[in-house]
């Protein structure tokens, strides 16, 4: 049971929160031959997409409706169907989702409107999902940007099992996996792995790790997304054995999927850690029938080796974290895991989780709360995305990076944190990076009796002590 | 928020090229099919560079959120600049009209914590639209707590980043230049037999700290930077620009109306120049020198250039027959064109088509009296079209910015990156050899071959291949 310390200050310094409609986007890109259009000024998607290629170091397919001072205040409905519109003729994607900003918010958007009146005009576009979603940036964060879009994405495109007759099981190898913001596309790909070793089929909604891995394809160019889950897919989720769902804030998504396919659900938090990923494994086994695999054992053990070699390191050391709900529950418990005490957990917005988690308390706030509490508890190391290394810098602790964004090293995005292994990577990094930090080194006592040669008197005289 | 009279005021600017044709100003962007900045993206940039002030982004989150810390920009010292700062505006806030209160005790926690000499409250679309007064609460603010607190009201929906920069220059014009008078010379740096002159310059943001390749050679030549507007500056150097002898405009017609503005008002007369490549760089010394009118800098400026450009052509000389004959597409914007291929073309390397499509008809007027001719102006800058281009005219190499450098590479294009994200300066008689320096690292890499070359198993097999006394294990290594 966490204490919840809300925001109290005026000013955010140094956020450490990412918008609704980053979120959003994300989910979207998860999608094959898809492009999220955010509505609001032309800016709000320039620096998304900067966002995102300094992350991925990728191009990112992302559009805007552009409003300027006229659709600003006298409405910008016709911005909302010409854009779709634009995007439809000229690209032809298969999916278009468009993520309203504070701005469209504010003057009063209806974008679920705007799609019914862009069907109504233009019915030769009728092949092209379009999907409106209410994603303002003064409520939420990428966590809640990325779920709601997910969810709407799931209400639109997957059927009723009444009417699309879908039967639980009748696919008897697939599981449908939905993955949360936190999962890189090097976690989905081990995540595949561990599913393939059940002889299962994951269909993961979305799936970055087909879109967003940093592939050199054939093609030259594309102005949507090349690869990612595939459209056609959503109908059959239906007929899938079971739901994985990783991350709490996936949660409604889970729910509505229930609601309209009847296929069995479980709900992981995360899969991180040893507890974690033996959760997954027993999912596994249960939904396949089949015994854990010996090479998932080794890696278990592995794993368990790891963790007594690291916790020489880890136990009791004072670690800060920075992150979005999903992935900071994840890190307190991998760490917790080690021993190690987490005295600074600061989150980008209040959402139900934060309760549950089993620190003191959890600061809703900004990198500078983080630093403020970490100096107070005397952290020695942090946790957080690439503007956190300020932090840390001033701080004078090591940071392991990880989170949104990650733009001062190369290949975060693919850093692969789940399963068995990549736990225990992340055990290593941890422990390497306190490795000679953490012992405070016993200063040097020289004794005024001692006979020691008169030079290393005057190279160090006794004030300095 | 700002009127339509006020915008349109600030889009009529006489002293830009693009006034004199139909599209005067800026176009404006459709639905569905733009790219490019907001006028909140424009005023950011411009004025972040001015380092010890605190910049406080008036609105909800996805204004700073994506954006803070996020230029390559450098100081010599104050860092307060790279803490980013927002009201992060609340539902609450907004439909209970709180954001007013919230910026007011914003900007007192911003004083507070970090003691700035100013802070600049950048607005945004969302309070922009619910009418928040944002001079009024700086005006109170300024007045409460004695300091400066100047407004930049530069919400997105205004237009384009073109348009932001002039916010950014109107709103430094109106409420910092002319607030302090310069510091008097110190006693220490003066020379006897040199006349020490005043100057500024407009639209240098001293990326990857390239300016300080050029700096020195103005302190050796006496003349007094005042301020740069905006890379490494300060606040109390902006106050004192118009005591400047004369403006430089660096580089970009974005700020220009700072420019004609501090001439209107102050008289202080101003040229167009810029520090890329030996040419321009000689070029905007000697305009210096021809502004100050004064014959003992002009002697010595000549005497610096001599020597500069000896030492600096000597160094190149190794490069130079690397990359002699390389042909280049360049897409920039502006005036960066025309000071770019007056660079490349130092090098004996031969740019084959530019980007026009943010230049003015002066600009093309000497793009083609630099290239010739039949130069390819390129509008439609479409990632489609420029790898059409490439391919077409047979480029080596593509120079852009950064946000075409993940479409260059997926198309195996060697590219180099000109934006105000880069990591490397390229200014001055300095600069040139980092420059040669990265043409060659990505035009000579071996990658190139690497990422082209279809995998071994998927050529058909070819007998001839083994003949001879190549065995298997061979070709396998190369």
């Amino acid at each position: 049971m966490a204490d919840i310390l809300k925001r109290n200050k005026a000013l955010s310094v140094n956020p450490l929160k990412a918008s609704q409609p980053i979120g959003g986007s994300l989910a979207t890109l998860g999608f094959d031959r898809a492009i999220p259009m955010l509505h609001g000024s032309q800016g709000c998607t320039a620096f998304a997409k900067v966002f995102f290629v300094r992350h991925f170091r990728e191009p990112i397919p992302l559009q805007s409706t552009a409003m300027d001072q006229g659709s600003s205040v006298m409405g910008a409905d016709e911005n909302v169907v010409q854009g779709i519109r634009a995007i439809a003729e000229k690209s032809r994607p298969a999916l278009i989702t468009i993520l309203t900003t504070g701005l469209a918010e504010t003057q009063g958007a209806d974008v679920q409107r705007n799609v019914r009146e862009f069907r109504e005009q233009y019915p030769e576009f009728a092949d092209i999902a379009v999907v409106g979603v209410n994603t303002p940036d003064f409520t939420g964060s990428v966590e809640t940007g990325f779920a709601v879009t997910l969810t709407e994405i799931i209400r639109a495109l997957v059927p009723d099992a009444k009417t699309a007759g879908t039967k639980p099981g009748t696919r008897k190898k697939q599981v449908n996996v939905l993955a949360s913001y936190m999962l890189t596309p090097g976690d989905l790909e081990a995540l595949r792995d561990i599913f393939e070793q059940f002889q299962l089929r994951p269909v993961f909604v979305p799936d970055i790790s087909d879109s967003l891995d940093g592939c050199l394809t054939s093609e030259d160019f594309s102005p949507v997304t090349i690869g990612g889950t595939a459209l056609s897919e959503m109908a059959t989720l239906g007929d899938a054995l079971a739901t994985v769902v990783i991350g709490p804030s996936l949660n409604k998504a889970a729910e509505l999927l229930h609601e309209k396919t009847g296929v069995p659900t479980y709900n992981l938090a995360h899969l991180y850690g040893l507890k974690a990923n033996d959760a997954l494994l027993m999912a596994l086994a249960e939904i396949s029938g089949r015994e854990v695999p010996e090479r998932l054992e080794r890696q278990r053990a592995q794993l368990q080796d790891a963790m007594l070699d690291t916790h020489f390191m880890l136990g009791q050391l004072r670690i800060a974290i920075a992150a979005d709900a999903d992935l900071l529950a994840a890190f307190v418990d991998l760490v917790q895991e080690l021993g190690s005490d987490v005295v600074a957990a600061v989150t980008s917005c209040n959402v139900p989780l934060l309760e549950r988690l089993p620190v003191t308390s959890v600061k809703v706030g900004d990198l500078e709360d983080m630093e403020i509490i970490s100096k107070a508890q005397k952290v020695q190391l942090v946790i957080g995305n690439s503007h956190t290394v300020d932090t840390a810098e001033r701080l004078q602790v090591p940071i392991l990076r990880a989170g949104f964004p990650l733009y001062d090293i190369i290949g975060g995005y693919q850093k692969t944190w789940i399963g068995y292994r990549g736990s225990r990577q992340t055990l290593f990094d941890l422990a390497n990076l306190v490795i000679n930090y953490s012992h405070e080194e016993i200063p040097v006592y020289r004794s005024v009796y001692a006979q020691k040669p008169a030079s290393e008197l005057t190279d160090c005289p006794l004030s300095c002590h | 928020m700002k009127s339509t009279k006020d915008i349109a005021e600030l889009l009529d600017e006489p002293a830009c090229e693009h006034n004199k044709k139909e599209k005067s100003g800026c176009a404006k962007p459709k639905p569905g099919a733009a790219a490019g900045g907001c006028a909140f993206d424009g005023a950011q940039i411009a004025l972040l560079p001015i380092a010890d002030v605190a910049h406080i982004v008036h609105g909800p989150i996805a204004c700073a959120g994506s954006s803070w810390d996020n230029r390559g920009t450098r100081s010599s010292g104050a860092a307060l600049y790279r803490i980013g700062m927002t009201t992060d505006l609340t539902e609450q806030d907004i439909i209970m009209g709180r954001a007013e209160k919230r910026l007011f005790h914003a900007i007192k926690q911003a004083i507070d914590t970090y003691s700035p000499p100013a802070v600049f409250i950048y607005n945004t679309c969302v309070p922009a639209l619910i009418g928040d007064d944002i001079n009024a609460v700086c005006k109170s603010a300024e007045e409460r707590w004695g300091v400066p607190v100047v407004p930049i009201d530069c919400a997105g929906f205004y237009g384009t980043k073109n348009l932001g920069n002039r916010i950014a220059g109107d709103a430094m014009v109106k409420h910092v230049i002319g607030t302090r008078d310069p510091d008097p010379l110190p006693l220490s740096v003066q020379r006897a037999e040199m006349i020490v002159h005043d100057v500024n310059l407009i639209g240098e943001y001293n990326i990857a700290g390239e300016f300080w390749h050029v700096l020195p050679l103005l302190d050796e030549l006496g003349l007094r930077v005042l301020c740069t507007l905006s890379g490494d500056a300060r606040f109390r150097e902006v106050q004192t620009m118009h005591k400047a002898e004369v403006n430089m405009m660096v580089c970009s017609k974005a700020m220009v109306n700072v420019a004609r503005k501090l001439n209107k008002e102050y008289g202080t007369p101003w040229f167009e120049g810029s520090f890329y490549g030996i040419t321009d760089t000689s070029q905007a010394l000697r305009d210096f020198a021809k502004a100050l009118n004064d014959d003992d800098l002009t002697a010595r400026t000549e005497q610096l250039i001599a020597r500069e450009e000896a030492r600096i052509r000597t160094n190149l000389e190794p490069w130079k027959a690397r990359l002699k004959g390389k042909r280049v597409l360049l897409f920039t914007g502006g005036v960066k064109s025309w000071s770019v291929i007056s660079a490349l073309q130092d090098l004996g390397m031969m740019v084959v088509a530019t980007g026009t499509n943010k230049s003015t008809e002066e600009d093309k007027a000497r793009i083609r009296e630099l290239m010739g001719e039949d130069t390819l102006m390129i509008n439609d800058g479409s990632p489609k079209e420029l790898i059409r281009i490439v391919r077409d005219y047979q480029a080596d190499i593509l120079i852009a910015g950064g946000r075409n450098m993940y479409t260059a590479l997926k198309a195996k294009i060697p590219f180099l990156d000109i934006n105000q994200e880069r990591e490397f300066g390229y200014e001055g008689y300095q600069g040139m050899l980092e420059l040669v320096r990265q043409l060659a690292l990505t035009i000579e890499s071996p990658v190139w071959h690497a990422v082209r070359a279809t995998a071994p198993w998927k050529i058909s097999f070819n007998p001839s291949l083994l003949k001879g006394e190549r065995t298997m294990k061979e070709m396998v290594h190369g």
